[in-house]
C-alpha cells in the first residue's frame, strides 16, 4: 500500500473543514515540483487553475455546501481527453497548442463531483503504445526506477498516481492501456465496461475498442472514481443505457462462493516472477473461500492478431480528421492534397504511420476480406469462448502484463516485440468486457507485479470484490 | 520473412493514407509491416466461413435523439482554432494548386 493520502480520506478531510483543498492541492503541487522534471509525468501542469479551483472549493464548502464526493481531490487527466480552452495534445505534434472547444463528460463529471484538475499527462502518441517512449514531447519514467517505463499508453498517468503527483487519475485503455501501466507502476488500473463509460470528448484511436477508466492507491478510490464517471451518455451513441453501478459498497462482501476461472491454456509468454505472483494471488483467494476453476480461452492466442488489425484499422479511419483543416498544425503548400500529405507527415510519430498504413492496407480492396473482415470473425470467436467461460467462473485471473516495467530502449527496435506486452490485455476490449489490474507484491528487481481481473460484461460487482480481496492480501 | 507486401504496395498506401513519406521510409515500413503480416499468418487457416463479424462489444441499434434544435459548439471558437479561417468558414488552399 501505498504512503499517499487516498482520494476518499482527502475528499473527507476537505469536505469536513479539517484540511482545506488549499492546502491540498500545495501539497500535490510541491510534489510535482519535487520531481516531475525527473519523471515527465505531464504534458501540462495547471497549477494556477488548480489554485483557483481550491479556493472556490474552500469557499462553498466555509459556505456550507456540499461540493460532492471528490471534494478537493487532485486528478490528471490524460492528455487524450478535451478540456474546454486547456491545450489537449495527445502527445502530437500535429495537435500541439490546440485548445478544444468543449469538454469531454468525464471532466464535466469530474468537476461537479468537486475534483481539482492539477495537468494533463503524457501518453504515446494518440495512445498507440505500451511504453510512453512514442509521446512527442520525450517519454514518462516510471517513478519507481526512473532508468524504466511506466507503461503505457497511459504512462503519464499511472506515472502522477504513483508519485504522488495527484491522488487520482483517468487514462483511456484500447488494448490495455490503463491496466498495464498500472502494472508496471505499482497502482490500481481499471478499464469498465466498454459503453459504461462516455468517450464524448476522448480523442478517439480506435472507437470499438477505447474505454476511459481510472488509476488509484487504493481499490477503494478506484471504485469511487468509476461509479462517478459511469452512466448514460446521450452525447455517446456507443454508450450503455443503464444506471452506474454501485461499486464501493460491495468492497467489504469478501469472495466467499465465488469461482475464480484459471486458463488452462494461458499464452506462453509471462515470466516466472510474474506467474508465481499469479499463482499466490489464487492461494490468496482459495484462503478467503472462493473456488478456483479451470477455464478454457483456446482462440486467446488469436487476440494479439485480431486487434493489431482491427485497432490500426479504426484508428486509420479515425486519424483521417488531422488533415490541416479544422484543428492543430498546417505546412501550408499550393494545392490541397500536398497540404494534406505534407502536414500528416510531419505532424505524425512513426508509430502512428506505421499503424494507420497498416489499418489503411488490411481496409483496402483486396486485402478487406484477408484481414480486417477475417480479423472481426476472430473477434467473434474470442468473445463466444469468454462466453462460455464465464458459464462456469465468475471472474477470471490473469497476469497484467507478461513482464514488470522494462529499461528504455528494451523494445523499441521491434514493433512486434513492443505489441506483445498487451498479450493479455488485449482480449479484454475484444470481448468489450471490465478488467482491472491491482498490483500484487514485487517481481525482477524488486518492481510491482500486477494481477489482473477480468469479468463478463458490466460485472464490475464481482470484478471490485475480488480486488479488494486481493488488495488485502498483498 | 515472406514477401507479403512490396515498396510499391507500401508507397500506394501511403498514397491513399496522405501520408507523404520518403523512399528510405517506404523500405523501412515495408521490412516492419511485411514481418507484421507475417505474424498475423496465425489467422490463415482458421475455418471462419459460418463465423460472424463482431464489430461492436454491446450491440445497440438505431441510436437517435429527437430531432429538436439544441445548443452546439460556438462557430467563432471552433474556427479560432483552426490553422486558417475566412468569412466564418475553414479555409483551404485549392485543390487544383494556386497561382504563386
Amino acid at each position: 500500500m501505498s504512503n499517499f493520502t487516498s482520494a476518499i480520506s482527502i475528499a473527507q478531510n476537505v469536505a469536513s473543514g479539517a484540511q482545506s483543498a488549499a492546502s491540498v492541492v500545495e501539497e500535490h503541487l510541491q510534489r510535482i515540483n519535487q520531481r516531475e522534471e525527473e519523471v515527465h509525468a505531464f504534458n501540462l501542469v495547471t497549477s494556477e487553475e488548480a489554485r483557483e479551483r481550491a479556493g472556490d472549493l474552500d469557499a462553498r464548502i466555509a459556505r456550507g455546501e456540499n461540493v460532492g464526493p471528490l471534494a478537493g481531490v487532485p486528478i490528471a487527466l490524460k492528455d487524450n481527453m478535451c478540456t474546454r480552452g486547456v491545450p489537449t495534445t495527445c502527445s502530437s505534434k500535429i495537435l500541439e497548442g490546440w485548445k478544444p472547444p468543449y469538454n469531454a463528460t468525464v471532466v464535466d463529471k469530474l468537476f461537479a463531483a468537486g475534483a481539482v484538475f492539477v495537468g494533463k499527462t503524457n501518453l504515446d502518441e494518440f495512445a498507440m503504445g505500451s511504453s510512453t517512449e512514442n509521446s512527442a514531447f520525450g517519454p514518462t519514467r516510471n517513478p519507481l526506477d526512473t532508468s524504466r517505463v511506466p507503461g503505457g499508453s497511459s504512462g503519464g498517468s499511472a506515472a502522477a498516481v504513483a508519485a504522488g503527483f495527484a491522488a487520482v487519475s483517468l487514462g483511456s485503455d484500447t488494448g490495455g492501456s490503463i491496466r498495464q501501466p498500472a502494472a508496471l507502476c505499482g497502482v490500481v488500473g481499471v478499464k469498465p465496461t466498454y459503453g459504461l463509460v462516455s468517450r464524448y470528448g476522448l480523442v478517439a484511436f480506435a472507437s470499438s475498442l477505447d474505454q476511459i477508466g481510472p488509476f488509484s492507491h487504493s481499490v477503494a478510490d478506484a471504485a469511487l472514481l468509476t461509479e462517478i464517471i459511469a452512466g448514460h451518455d446521450p452525447m455517446d451513441s456507443t454508450s450503455i443505457p443503464k444506471p452506474a453501478p454501485s461499486l464501493v459498497s460491495v468492497l467489504g462482501r469478501g469472495v466467499e462462493g465465488m469461482r475464480i476461472g484459471r486458463v488452462a491454456d494461458l499464452p506462453e509468454g509471462a515470466d516466472a516472477d510474474v506467474l508465481a505472483r499469479l499463482d499466490a494471488a489464487f492461494i490468496a483467494l482459495e484462503k478467503a473461500g472462493a473456488t478456483i476453476v479451470d477455464v478454457k480461452l483456446p482462440s486467446l492466442s488469436y487476440a494479439l492478431t485480431a486487434y493489431y488489425l482491427i485497432a490500426p484499422a479504426e484508428a486509420s479511419s479515425n486519424l483521417a480528421r488531422y488533415d490541416g483543416v479544422r484543428y492543430g498544425n498546417r505546412v501550408a503548400a499550393n494545392d490541397m492534397n500536398t497540404m494534406y500529405a505534407d502536414t500528416r507527415a510531419a505532424g505524425f510519430g512513426d508509430e502512428v504511420k506505421r499503424r494507420i498504413m497498416l489499418g489503411t492496407y488490411a481496409l483496402s480492396a483486396g486485402y478487406y476480406d484477408a484481414y480486417y473482415g477475417k480479423a472481426l470473425k476472430v473477434r467473434r470467436l474470442i468473445s463466444d469462448d469468454f462466453a462460455a467461460a464465464y458459464v462456469n467462473a465468475d471472474v477470471i485471473l490473469t497476469p497484467t502484463s507478461p513482464t514488470v516495467a522494462f529499461p528504455f530502449g528494451a523494445k523499441t527496435d521491434d514493433p512486434l516485440t513492443m505489441y506483445l506486452c498487451d498479450i493479455f490485455t488485449i482480449p479484454t476490449n475484444l470481448a468489450g468486457h471490465p478488467a482491472m489490474s491491482v498490483p500484487f507484491g514485487t517481481g525482477q528487481a524488486n518492481m510491482p507485479v500486477g494481477v489482473q481481473i477480468l469479468a463478463p460484461t458490466l460485472g464490475e460487482e464481482a470484478m471490485f470484490k475480488v480486488a479488494a480481496v486481493l488488495e488485502s492480501a498483498a | 520473412m515472406s514477401e507479403r507486401l512490396s515498396a510499391a504496395d507500401v508507397a500506394k498506401v501511403a498514397r491513399m493514407a496522405r501520408l507523404n513519406i520518403s523512399a528510405a521510409d517506404v523500405d523501412r515500413y515495408t521490412q516492419q509491416l511485411d514481418g507484421m503480416l507475417d505474424h498475423f499468418a496465425d489467422i490463415d487457416n482458421l475455418q471462419l466461413d459460418d463465423v460472424q463479424p463482431m464489430t461492436q462489444p454491446y450491440p445497440l441499434i438505431n441510436v437517435l435523439r429527437a430531432d429538436l434544435e439544441q445548443p452546439c459548439l460556438d462557430r467563432e471558437e471552433v474556427l479560432g482554432v483552426a490553422p486558417a479561417a475566412e468569412q466564418g468558414r475553414f479555409r483551404v488552399p485549392p485543390s487544383g494548386g494556386e497561382d504563386e
